[in-house]
């Protein structure tokens, strides 16, 4: 192709928040930029075409935030989620840069709204991206293509290499053609492995090829594993993914926001073999709906059911499929392929734990079991109103943890010392601050506030 | 109104419901998010208050080839033709005229046709200037007064039934308030941001097609009030056509041409720029053609004003009332019959906002 003709100062991998927010700053300090995406125009984006909002601090009230959320209480509630597992001082970075991203993002066209109907909560700590993320992701091709960037889609890096400390080449496929190409500098912002399935089995172990993944199946880790196995210093947990409970017919990849479910705090969840697992009520949903992910994938075939009946059914935003309904519970298990006596059995069990008291579906109200093994510690109400409804549930992972480690300046680094030309940013080094757990909107914090170092450092680089 | 689009709509909207990324572009997303049931009403009343600004299908993550296949305002483009087919009357007239870009011209033509052949018959308005030399006021008023007055009875009827089937019910003040001043000034195009809607160019925001839509409603208007004016100029005050340059009748409607004109022959261009399965594929020629009908209204009776002095009067003469007969007797079952449940629908959104 005639692009790969051209000599580039920079060249960006991966076209997703934290890649157009690269190529878009290295643009504007005069470099001539390469985008080379792995996936087709229409799928464009990685992870951040299915994203709603990023987290931001703010220390006045400024659209479309509410209220203040400084840097302390910011980082604290980072160190919740990750149980300390973070890098402080990349940590803060992200932080205290985030304010400026606000105006940044609007200044290249991303267009925000208020907190979304069912997401008051988050109205202070998340802006939301008017028509969400595959918006934002428009705006930014448009403004870097308004600067000069190309985009080359259905390019697949296939190979970095590195020579004394420094990338000389970066290898793509591009229409079952390789592509050689050798810029200046190179700015890799190519996600995580997740929808490698083999590499995801091998490192969780074989349950993980019944998971679904919740984003793009474009992020396969190549470009992660080529570097790595060139000695580039990692960080994150090999092993690990972050995993929700999503919708068990949710489509293997690219389910995206539609396939969660809110049901579980008013349901009973049995596994295969129709036995609870798990305190349903043990918190609020927002605070509990990242740990299921992990529950589900330790039961039997990676399954769950939540069980709810009519009583409970308008309580929770709804889910991208109708629920399996059944005016009795035999008929619910034969329809879930579940033991009819198992079910029962469980069922009554629970009903007959079941307490007198007031039921809150907003707040923690204590209405709890008594006598189980497995208590439900909130918003237990025996299962006992038909008709009856179910989803299955299956673990859908959101990203993977394994990454390049970073500096201050998005560099990435060997065993031998930082890397001549080559920066990182979004989710292939997200590592570094997030070691564990998830904070809502904090993935295009992070993508956003390292991309523009990287891209930054990457233009200033090359003049 | 067929199963098959009530039930893709269904699902679609289903999908949305669960999602909500779509929220701040305009009015349809905060309506579904306060719809309890999808049912038949509700799906009538969305796919009318969808504006076809088609944010909500690129910044959608979920659009062919995903599964998903949500393409939000095609199938809402689909349902409202079917809604505006439904209740034409009488409803073949709907479903031909919508569809049929040959059916509009035809009757251009026929119109045009009978003009010729009038004002060739008849002796015409001796002592008169003008067009009434050749075709008498007398004569123009026994066409044009049922051609006019037809229409908006079935108008009336279409409206009727359309706001019985959305469930619409008495209308305050506030209602009427808030759903004009959505409509006048386009708000629903406007991308909630102000920076216009997603047509002509992919994801681009432009104001293009709301800066048309202005001048098309702004120019018809004034052509509107141009023989509203002269009328009661005729009648009332004993002045009949032609009218001078510095009158009423000329100041409404010459810049009334030119912006119909001008606006009919953007809007008509930016309809071949943008993505036609975005709409409703089915009805591209007859919406075209109603474009086009829009421009030779203005058009010709600019042309005629140009030119009523030379030996053209009489063909521009016919081909403009031809067109002006043909629009008339078209408002209820084409593209432009839009505005009236576009209204409808805004006054019914109107209602369920004050209530919730």
């Amino acid at each position: 192709m005639d692009l790969f003709e051209k000599d580039f100062d920079v060249i960006v991998i991966g076209g997703g928040n934290a890649g157009l927010c690269a190529a878009i700053s290295a643009a504007e300090q005069g470099a001539q930029v390469l985008i080379l995406e792995s996936a087709p125009k229409i799928y464009r984006g990685g992870n951040s075409r299915h994203t709603r909002n990023f987290r931001c601090m703010h220390r006045t009230e400024k659209f479309p935030l509410t209220g203040r959320y400084d840097e302390e209480e910011y980082f604290q509630d980072l160190i919740k989620v990750t149980g300390g597992k973070t890098d402080e001082t990349l940590a803060r970075l992200v932080i205290g840069q985030s304010e400026d991203c606000l105006d940044w993002m609007v200044e290249h066209g991303v267009r925000f709204q208020p907190s979304l109907s069912g997401t008051l909560s988050l109205s202070r700590t998340n802006a939301f991206f008017l028509g969400g993320g595959k918006a934002l992701v428009n705006a930014y091709y448009r403004t870097a293509e308004a600067l000069g960037v190309e985009v080359s889609y259905d390019t697949e890096v296939t190979d970095v290499k590195l020579e004394d400390n420094r990338v000389t080449e970066v290898c793509c496929r591009y229409q079952e053609r390789e592509y050689r190409l050798t810029p200046k500098a190179v700015v890799v912002a190519s996600g995580g492995f997740q929808s490698d399935i083999d590499w995801l089995a091998d490192a969780w172990g074989p349950a993980a090829r019944n998971f679904l993944i919740r984003g793009t199946p474009y992020n396969r880790g190549v470009v992660l594993k080529s570097l790595l196995d060139q000695d580039v210093l990692s960080v994150g947990d090999p092993t690990q993914c972050h995993a929700v409970a999503i919708d068990g017919r949710a489509p293997k990849y690219d389910g995206g926001i539609v396939t969660r479910l809110d049901c579980v705090p008013f349901s009973v969840v049995v596994n295969r073999d129709c036995e609870r697992f798990y305190d349903e009520g043990e918190d609020v949903w927002p605070k509990r709906y990242a740990i299921w992910g992990r529950l589900v994938a330790a039961q039997p075939d990676q399954i769950g059911f939540s069980i709810i009946d009519s009583k409970s059914i308008d309580l929770f935003m709804p889910s991208v499929f109708p629920p399996i309904k059944a005016d009795t519970l035999d008929e619910l298990a034969k329809a879930l392929e579940l033991s009819q006596d198992g079910l029962k059995s469980t069922i009554e069990k629970f009903n007959q734990a079941c307490t007198e008291g007031t039921f809150f579906p907003t707040e923690l109200d204590g209405l709890s079991t008594r006598g189980l093994e497995i208590e439900k510690t909130n918003w237990a109400r025996p299962i006992d109103t038909p008709p009856y409804y179910a989803y299955s549930l299956k673990p859908g992972v959101t990203f993977t943890y394994l990454g390049f480690k970073v500096d201050k300046n998005a560099r990435v680094y060997s065993q031998k010392g930082p890397i001549d030309n080559l920066w990182a940013a979004g989710e292939t080094m997200a590592g570094s601050i997030l070691g564990q757990g998830y904070l809502a909107g904090f993935g295009m914090t992070i993508g956003t506030v390292f991309g523009r170092l990287a891209g930054g450092e990457a233009g200033s680089h090359v003049h | 109104m067929s199963i098959d689009t009530s039930l893709e709509a269904k699902r679609q909207i289903e999908i949305c419901n669960a999602c909500r990324y779509c929220e701040g572009y305009c009015s349809v997303f905060p309506a579904i998010n306060n719809t309890k049931v999808f049912d038949k009403p509700s799906l009538t009343f969305l796919a009318n208050l969808c504006h076809n600004c088609r944010g909500c299908y690129y910044a959608c993550q979920f659009t062919p080839p995903h599964e998903f296949a949500i393409n939000l305002p095609g199938i809402l483009a689909e349902q409202r033709q079917e809604s505006w087919q439904e209740f034409a009357w009488p409803r073949g007239f709907g479903q031909l005229f919508h569809r049929s870009g040959l059916a509009i011209s035809l009757l251009v033509v026929i119109g045009a046709a009978l003009m010729i052949w009038l004002i060739n018959l008849l002796p015409g308005q001796e002592n008169a200037e003008g067009f009434y030399r050749l075709l008498s006021h007398q004569t123009m008023v026994l066409i044009f007064i049922p051609a006019f007055l037809l229409p908006i009875f079935a108008l009336v009827k279409s409206t009727r039934d359309f706001w019985a089937s959305i469930n619409g019910s008495a209308l305050q003040v506030t209602h009427i308030k808030d759903a004009l001043t959505t409509a006048l000034s386009l708000k629903n195009l406007s991308g909630g941001h102000g920076e216009g809607c997603n047509f002509e160019d992919e994801d681009r925001f432009s104001l293009a097609r709301t800066h048309a839509h202005h001048a098309v409603f702004i120019g018809f208007s004034l052509c509107f009030l141009s023989t509203s004016v002269a009328t009661i100029l005729h009648y009332f005050f004993n002045n009949p056509a032609p009218y001078d340059l510095i009158s009423l009748p000329k100041l409404f409607g010459i810049p009334g041409g030119i912006l119909l004109s001008v606006g009919s022959a953007y809007l008509a261009y930016l309809k071949t720029k943008a993505d036609p399965e975005l709409s409703s594929p089915k009805v591209w020629g007859g919406e075209m053609a109603f474009i086009v009908l829009l421009f030779l209204v203005s058009t010709s009776g600019l042309f005629l004003y140009i030119l009523g002095g030379t030996s053209w009067l009489a063909e521009l003469l016919a081909f403009h009332l031809g067109c002006v007969l043909a629009l008339f007797l078209l408002t209820p079952y084409t593209k432009m019959v839009h505005g009236i449940y576009r209204v409808a629908a805004l006054l019914r959104d109107a209602q369920l906002k004050s209530r919730t």
